[in-house]
């Protein structure tokens, strides 16, 4: 019982907060809606019974990710953004399009995916069930994603360690 | 349990605990004050009550009855929520800290501590994860160059050392095979030939140990770590624009984080509250949390020798000591010892 409120609860800050997200001007007021909703998500999870998925949410998401983000707008001191009318074409398609749409994945989800509803705290979502999925069952995608990951940060040590340009009056005086 | 029972419990240990860490916060402050006192060759705060015993209570009215100064050019939403934020989290952290056995109040069995999670060391490293906005936040609405450089260097030293702080403890969950803090503990239950203890430290986890100590000291922005703080170039950090109790806030959050962190080092690697025990029944119920208290009262007055005896890095020293030296060793640790437990069982 008590489980449900909280879902419910948690569930509607989310949402509350994705809505606040695309509403606030500020970019760092986007950015802590952000990180309400990922940290509602990470409730969530441990409501269905997952916790080791949220404390990994909360870890790697809304403490590390988001703190970058947040650590970016700081250093671009980026100001209020500026608001336009909007086009015309995009009022009138995109938000019922945008319905529409989600109308229907919502629809084809319930209707032909095998998954079936969860109940409130029957997922075994502890370290030990998560385990022998993650370094077993599904070793090779695990350590191909684990690269993957490798490849991109060689990638952005290369980009940031790369030498400026040499500029005009550089070049003159060398 | 039934439900109105448990809430209940849950209360009365909630409002113990919160008490008992805010008073060890308080009086860290006087015995950071005093021994940093002796250390320079003075007294420390001497004149309120004896040795300067009352001198928190002191420093507490004051925080409540400063005039609240706001600055005119902050961001005032921010400005107001960062320093709560802070402290929230970092009081938050002790509700899955163990403190003892399980011990019977009457008819009740209950473990002392707030409650018993599975994920307790996760959840400790999720919670200390958001820990950074406040500092982050603060520097960054509070709208002045001296705030900002402080939060920045926070936020990036933070979001460094936190990886050389996970990967230290991953040796730990290793040899226990669990991320309750409970049971973190009971596996280091017992002793070799009744001398030496079966703590983690003693049994290979000491490269780990110090990495996790360094990590620590730096995550909690403490010297030889505390250039978000630094006095001589920044004024103050991150707080600079704050006064009376939001000030008060950070410092709170400053040291009861310190605590959580002397808190999980002694469940981690020394064994928790595990120590000779004797006497009669209810010593015997007493002593673990006794001996509990003096390892957590170790590694605090650890944190202010160091404070007392070493300067301060610079910055680049500290990016190089985190990257280069003790990440390598973190990484290092963890390999030798999944190879030993492999080699093993």
């Amino acid at each position: 019982m008590i489980h449900w409120v909280l879902f419910l609860v948690f569930g509607a800050i989310s949402v509350a907060g994705a809505v606040n997200l695309l509403a606030q001007r500020h970019p760092i007021n986007s950015a802590l809606s952000l990180i309400a909703v990922l940290a509602s998500l990470a409730v969530e999870y441990l409501l269905l019974g997952a916790e080791f998925v949220a404390a990994v949410q909360v870890i790697v998401y809304a403490g590390a990710i988001m703190v970058l983000f947040v650590f970016t707008i700081m250093l671009l001191n980026a100001g209020e953004e500026e608001r336009t009318r909007g086009s015309r074409v995009a009022i009138v398609f995109g938000i019922p399009g945008m319905l529409i749409a989600s109308i229907l994945i919502a629809w084809i989800l319930v209707r032909y995916s095998d998954t079936g509803a969860v109940r409130v705290g029957a997922l075994a979502g502890t370290p030990t069930a998560i385990a022998p999925l993650l370094f077993h069952d599904f070793l090779l995608p695990f350590e191909v994603t684990s690269v993957l990951i490798l490849i991109a940060i060689m990638g952005a040590v290369v980009l940031a360690s790369r030498e400026p340009a040499r500029t005009s009056a550089e070049r003159g005086q060398g | 349990m039934n439900i109105g029972l448990f809430i209940l419990v849950s209360v009365i240990k909630t409002i113990i605990a919160l008490f008992v860490l805010l008073t060890a916060v308080a009086y860290t402050v006087w015995l950071e004050r005093k021994v940093v006192g002796h250390i320079q060759n003075r007294w420390g705060p001497s004149y309120v009550g004896p040795f300067g015993l009352l001198q928190p209570l002191a420093d507490g009215v004051k925080f409540i009855f400063k005039e609240d100064l706001t600055p005119p050019h902050v961001y005032k939403p921010l400005y107001i929520a960062a320093p709560m934020i802070s402290l929230v989290f970092a009081l938050t952290s002790i509700a899955v800290i163990p403190i003892g056995n399980w011990i019977w109040i009457g008819q009740l069995n209950t473990p002392l501590e707030i409650t018993d999670v599975n994920i307790g060391l996760l959840l400790i490293l999720a919670i200390t994860s958001m820990g950074v906005y406040g500092v982050a936040l603060a520097g960054w609405s509070s709208n002045s160059k001296y705030s900002l450089l402080g939060g920045l260097r926070a936020s990036a030293q933070m979001v460094s050392y936190e990886i050389s702080l996970g990967l230290s403890l991953v040796g730990v969950l290793i040899l226990s095979g669990s991320f309750s803090l409970r049971q973190i503990v009971q596996a280091q239950a017992g002793s070799w030939h009744h001398i030496i203890p079966h703590w983690n430290i003693f049994r290979g986890q000491i490269v780990g140990f110090f990495v996790y100590l360094m990590a620590a000291y730096a995550e909690t922005n403490r010297v030889p770590f505390d250039l978000p703080e630094a006095e001589t170039e920044l004024v103050a950090g991150y707080h600079t624009e704050y006064s009376a109790m939001k000030f008060a806030m950070f410092f709170m959050a400053e040291y009861a984080n310190m605590i959580t962190v002397s808190c999980l080092a002694t469940l981690l690697f020394l064994g928790g509250w595990m120590g000779p025990l004797f006497g009669p029944a209810i010593v015997q119920e007493i002593l673990p949390v006794v001996w509990f208290g003096l390892k957590v009262f170790c590694f605090i007055f650890l944190y202010i020798w160091v404070r007392g005896t070493l300067p301060r890095f610079r910055y680049d020293q500290l990016m190089d000591f985190g990257w280069k030296f003790l990440f390598p060793l973190a990484v290092a640790n963890l390999v030798i010892t999944g190879l030993v437990v492999a080699f093993r069982s």
